[in-house]
């Protein structure tokens, strides 16, 4: 059954507004997502009804609080088809993820040991590498990426090593929407023993991921992405993994029993869990959750890919408009740069016409390297856009095209 | 690699020849944004050229956005700091050339004493220069004023 968008876009209510007198087109869902008003009602009702600390236990407002925070647990844990609700860690977002695995898979780590990660990666699964190789010595190899935005996998079995510890691949990326071939990457790592990290930030927003069928190590995710609150985010690992991971930060709720002859930590999933948690974040990324799985998913991926097909045919209708990622796989994501254009004129003049859209590097510089482009602008869209709002886009782009002739 | 010398900087006619208050005057009659961006376009790329040699990362003042360039002169006969500013994004650079009618060809302390926000304000422009905008033009004005401070 088709989507009925316009119904849909009821329970956003962010989207029913004026910018510059204009009616709003928000092309920035792949920076942060619109939440729906169950996600807030969510929240409100958790404010009002259950807020006490977690895991406290003394009265019955902490039980509320801890029950409904607990079940997102249960719900991530399903959403994802994780085997336990123990290997679902709360973090900050997809970063913290990538900084607690780099800092904690980096302490067995020997000089010269490697790591490799993709030429398309979002800085916040580059950056925690290199840090965690600056002090050990280890190296950060680079897959690369061929002209359509696609890495080559060609060159994966020449980059692992014996060296090869850790393998940190984006399943989407932020910038081209290349959805990349993760499961294969994951058989082949997991062939040689080596550690697989997916940062999955761009993907659970776009269509249903299986961990178990992946059968990736650590998988990341962040809430805002997703429907969700900002400040959470969700790292997925093997049981087995996260048990033999150190802890990250120390604190409240991560032991078992502190002494000052020595501190044991709490099992899992508290070992990774400092201090006080985001608890009305995690009950409105279950609403979230909740939200997204009440709709029809395959109709919701066929409405995207027809508002990315649109966005491709208008595109190539625009002279001098150079698209920046064509995969043959792709998430509803459409970089591009304007012949004498530059992106921030572009971001500016749209928004003046409502349309807001992202410019620059998009926290992906090595990337934009490759591409030889200082930055891109970047439309991206979710469920809740209409193909309107996508030839909006084009026709505000014509007129920008217009103002400079 | 020298700096352009004091003749090039003085033909710059933002600050000049053009004053803030043409600006103000012609802005007043532009009905709709596209009018109004236009025309800040055009200031753009009205911009005297900025020397290729000059856009060095001493002269580059950062921006998430895009990229700014400033250099100054100063004249020694009436103290009048003269700077000229470069930009990779047009709008930026009209913007620029708002900044220039403000501040440029103007002594320390009416370079300090001047308060661009209002003017920007007044344009409706303030967007532009709010600290959310990555765009280096908020960094640049604040560099200026912290030359102009330091005469």
């Amino acid at each position: 059954m088709a989507l009925n968008v316009n119904v849909l876009r009821e329970e956003f209510p962010i989207l029913h507004q004026e910018v510059n007198n204009k009616p709003l087109i928000y092309l920035d869902s792949a920076a942060s997502s619109q939440k729906p008003r169950a996600v807030m009602q969510a929240m409100d009702h958790y404010y009002e009804t259950a807020n006490a600390n977690v895991h406290r236990g003394a009265h019955t407002l902490g039980d509320r609080a801890t029950q409904s925070y607990e079940a997102v647990r249960d719900t991530v844990a399903t959403f994802i088809n994780a085997k336990s609700r123990q290997e679902i860690i709360w973090t900050k977002g997809t970063t913290e993820a990538m900084n607690l695995l780099a800092s904690g898979l980096s302490q067995s780590w020997q000089a010269g040991d490697e790591v490799i990660v993709s030429r398309m990666e979002h800085h916040a699964n580059i950056v925690p590498w290199q840090m965690a190789a600056e002090r050990t010595g280890a190296i950060v190899k680079v897959l690369e990426i061929n002209d359509k935005g696609e890495l080559r996998m060609e060159q994966l079995d020449e980059l692992i090593s014996e060296r090869t510890k850790v393998i940190a691949i984006g399943h989407v990326s932020n910038v081209l929407g290349t959805i990349n071939p993760v499961k294969e990457i994951i058989a082949k790592a997991k062939a040689k023993g080596i550690v697989t990290i997916i940062d999955g930030a761009q993907a659970v927003p776009h269509f249903k991921v299986d961990v178990q069928d992946l059968d990736c190590d650590f998988y990341a995710f962040s809430s805002h992405k997703l429907f969700g609150p900002t400040g959470l985010g969700v790292l997925y690992g093997k049981q087995a993994r996260l048990e033999a991971l150190p802890p990250y930060q120390g604190g409240g709720e991560m032991i078992e029993r502190v002494s000052f002859e020595g501190t044991t930590f709490n099992k899992l999933p508290y070992k990774f869990e400092a201090g006080t948690p985001a608890i009305a974040e995690v009950v409105g990324l279950g609403a979230a959750i909740k939200y997204l799985e009440s709709q029809d998913r395959s109709a919701i991926e066929a409405h995207e890919q027809a508002l990315l097909k649109r966005a491709e045919e208008l595109a190539a209708d625009i002279p001098g408009l150079r698209v920046i990622g064509e995969a043959s796989n792709k998430v509803p994501v459409l970089s591009f740069v304007m012949d004498g254009l530059h992106p921030s004129d572009l971001g500016t003049l749209l928004d003046q016409q409502g349309i807001g859209i992202r410019t620059g590097h998009h926290c992906a510089m090595p990337l934009m390297e490759a591409f030889k482009v200082p930055g891109t602008a970047r439309a991206s869209f979710a469920f809740y856009n209409t193909l309107e709002e996508v030839e909006a886009l084009f026709a505000g782009l014509a007129k920008i095209q217009r103002m400079f002739t | 690699m020298s700096l352009p010398n004091l003749e090039t900087f003085k033909n710059n006619p933002y600050g000049t020849e053009t004053a803030i208050d043409d600006v103000l005057e012609n802005f007043e009659f532009l009905d709709d944004w596209e009018e109004r961006y236009s025309y800040i376009i055009d200031l753009g790329k009205s911009l005297p050229e900025f020397p290729e040699s000059e856009k060095i990362e001493a002269n580059y003042v950062h921006g998430c956005q895009s990229q700014v360039w400033l250099i100054h002169m100063q004249d020694p006969a009436d103290g009048k700091i003269y700077l000229m500013i470069d930009s990779d994004a047009i709008i930026v650079k009209g913007l620029a050339a708002v900044v220039l009618c403000i501040l440029n060809a103007k002594t320390a302390s009416e370079i300090t004493n001047t308060d661009v926000e209002a003017i920007f304000e007044q344009m409706d422009l303030i967007r532009h220069i709010s600290p959310t905008r990555g765009n280096g033009l908020r960094s640049m004005i604040e560099l200026v004023k912290s030359i102009a401070s330091q005469q």
